[in-house]
């Protein structure tokens, strides 16, 4: 049919274009009526009022436009947010939870790939693999001779913050390095033989490596603080592939410029992607430019999902990743 | 003033770190002949000081070949640094009835966590972002292209030793679908395995050599295995340089025939082929993959271990030829 009855589709809001949403459209728009806030010259306030009142699905990118309260008031008939995202602090939860707004998020889909990326780093920062390969291509192997010894893997007691889907997938890798594996989480998971700490900081007491893999909520905003990195102590390493702002990171970055602590593998930062300069200069450090989900195969299989929980929606069926809000 | 026990002499031409980081753990066991702190040129060390010697520690590095061991009349025992006692010339060992030991596991774990990163890190492409980073491009010229996932990859173990099994171990747990070549089939184990290593390479998304260096094994992945392996496939060598035909690597990383590599070891240590160092797609680590301090320690108590049963005249603990 040349002139497709747009009428016909569901309507789907998108508040703002980015690379993900533009992957997602040629299979989105067979099935759903993408209604495109940027595509107006309206501002976004006054497009909401005028196009979006019978709008019952949002699709939101981690990435942005936060998901506030104001903008849920503009959407009187709105009853889901699906995000690209495994992180919901872009969406205010509690609005939702009021309005009865369900929200799914892209949950499972990216554990595998974050995990790998985690303990990619962690290797990285124990055993010096970055570092070394700067000192290759640099020329220093021929002419200074070899470098520096690292630090063993196997037998490390690594503290995952956060056993959610990710933290669980890193959990087994780790596992099979020998490393011994506890946790601090919102909640104890008794099926689960990893020892639990309800206390972060005698985990990191207790740890020669942390590895944040939990969400960032208004609890977990700079829990890893000057406190809980002093517990972690000079040879302690930090990885983190939650979100930045779970670390002071001004804190971080001073224990590592002092060396009171060993080292620091980080997918993400407070300012992205603006990195402390501080860190540029050191070697027992690992910058990831926020890709622990940037795998091919990831984004094929979040389309999936994003579609999948839509199609649900609209046909009446469970969610496939309905996030819990509690 | 007490008499010192008399320590049985052992030979060192060149120390390996095991004897540089823990020293007094050798020397209060045995009297070192310190060949590499002698102002003599070494052939002449060993016929003035090393006539009556039965022991030779030897480093990785120190080619123990037939000349050297004419040097050594008495030689009866060659404890070996590395895992493969590649250094040593075996053949001329058995037919002068010359035992030869090697560091067993010591250092499997510490080598397969090595090749396990240089995986990670070269498909999802860890040191090249961090470089990004760190030269202001994540602000200045945004996101660092997609990596490839790791779970569901089919990986060709070429070897499967000690270290190779361990790389396996550590892999499954990524999701990884495991095969392997070997130079004997290991029917206890669930793996498939592969008779040739072509056939290997073309059924995998990686090829990851965890093998010795032998006659057989040299230039074993050569230009048909690369092929066989593919554009998007990615090769890691942690075993020795000279197992890969380099320059036909080199070629392949320059044309696009392979996806990346990440390399231990090389060819003509510690040169690396110019080629390599402008490349994303390679990861370059100057032979480490055992250098941790505890391995480097184990390493040592199995030498120190062989040492002394040799001496009591009791089994070696690591044997590759029985002398």
């Amino acid at each position: 049919m040349a002139d497709d009855d747009h009428s016909e589709l569901p309507t789907v809001l998108v508040l703002r274009r980015c690379p993900f949403i533009a992957l997602l459209e040629p299979k989105c728009s067979q099935k759903f009526n993408l209604l495109k806030a940027w595509d107006s010259p309206l501002p976004q306030d006054r497009f909401l009022t005028t196009h979006a009142r019978s709008v019952q699905a949002l699709l939101s990118s981690g990435n942005g436009p936060p998901i506030t309260a104001q903008i849920l008031q503009l959407l009187p008939s709105l009853k889901l947010v699906v995000t690209n995202s495994t992180g919901l602090d872009h969406v205010d939860l509690a609005e939702c939870r009021r309005r009865g707004i369900a929200v799914a998020n892209a949950a499972k889909v990216f554990a595998e790939d974050v995990a790998d990326t985690a303990v990619g780093l962690f290797i990285d920062v124990m055993r010096k693999i970055s570092a070394s390969n700067r000192y290759v291509r640099g020329g220093l192997w021929a002419c200074r001779g070899d470098y520096p010894l690292g630090s063993k893997i196997g037998g490390k007691k690594v503290g995952i913050v956060g056993l959610g889907s990710i933290g669980l997938e890193v959990a087994k890798r780790l596992e099979a390095f020998g490393c011994s594996v506890s946790y601090n989480s919102r909640s104890e998971k008794p099926s689960l033989s990893y020892q639990f700490y309800s206390n972060v900081c005698e985990l990191a007491a207790d740890s020669d490596a942390l590895i944040i893999c939990c969400g960032l909520t208004e609890e977990t905003h700079h829990m890893i603080n000057k406190e809980v990195l002093s517990a972690l102590g000079r040879e302690g390493v930090i990885v983190n592939v939650g979100r930045g702002a779970i670390i002071d990171e001004k804190e971080m970055v001073e224990c590592l410029v002092r060396g009171e602590i060993g080292g620091a593998g980080l997918d993400v930062f407070e300012n992205e992607p603006n990195v402390p300069k501080e860190l540029f200069s050191l070697d027992n450090v690992v910058l990831s430019p926020h890709q622990a989900i940037v795998t091919h195969e990831a984004f094929v299989d979040l389309g999936e999902l994003v579609t999948g929980n839509l199609e649900a929606f609209f046909s009446n069926k469970p969610l496939l990743s309905l996030a819990v809000i509690n | 003033m007490a008499l010192l026990p008399n320590l049985p002499d052992v030979l060192i031409i060149q120390p390996p770190p095991a004897f540089i980081s823990f020293e007094s753990d050798f020397t209060q066991k045995f009297n070192i002949l310190r060949a590499w702190e002698s102002p003599l040129p070494l052939d002449q060390f060993l016929t003035t000081h090393a006539q009556s010697v039965h022991a030779l520690l030897c480093r990785a590095e120190t080619p123990i070949n037939a000349d050297v061991l004419r040097l050594l009349p008495t030689l009866k025992i060659v404890v070996s640094a590395s895992t493969g006692a590649d250094q040593v010339d075996k053949a001329e060992c058995r037919r002068r009835g010359i035992a030869v030991t090697n560091a067993g596991n010591a250092y499997a774990e510490d080598v397969a966590d090595i090749a396990v990163g240089l995986f990670i890190d070269v498909f999802r492409k860890i040191s090249a972002a961090d470089w990004y980073v760190r030269k202001g491009l994540w602000s200045s010229k945004g996101d660092y292209p997609l990596g490839s996932k790791i779970g569901g990859k089919r990986v060709g173990i070429v070897g499967l030793g000690s270290i190779g099994y361990e790389v396996a171990k550590r892999l499954e747990a990524f999701g990884c679908k495991i095969s392997y070549n070997s130079r004997s089939e290991r029917p206890s184990l669930s793996y498939t395995f592969y008779s040739n290593v072509s056939e290997l390479a073309a059924d995998s998304d990686a090829l990851v050599i965890c093998c010795g260096l032998t006659d057989q094994t040299r230039h074993m992945i050569n230009k048909e295995v690369l092929s066989a392996l593919g554009k998007d496939g990615v090769v890691v060598n942690i075993g020795r340089g000279a197992i890969i035909d380099e320059k036909e690597l080199v070629k392949c990383l320059v044309n696009g025939e392979i996806r990346g590599a990440g390399l231990d070891v090389f060819e003509n240590e510690p040169h690396i082929p110019k080629e390599l160092v402008a490349m994303d797609n390679v990861v370059l680590s100057p032979h480490k993959a055992v250098y941790t301090v505890e391995s480097v320690k184990k390493g040592g108590e199995v030498m120190i271990a062989n040492l002394e049963a040799f001496f009591s005249n009791k089994p070696l603990v690591t044997p590759v030829i029985y002398g």
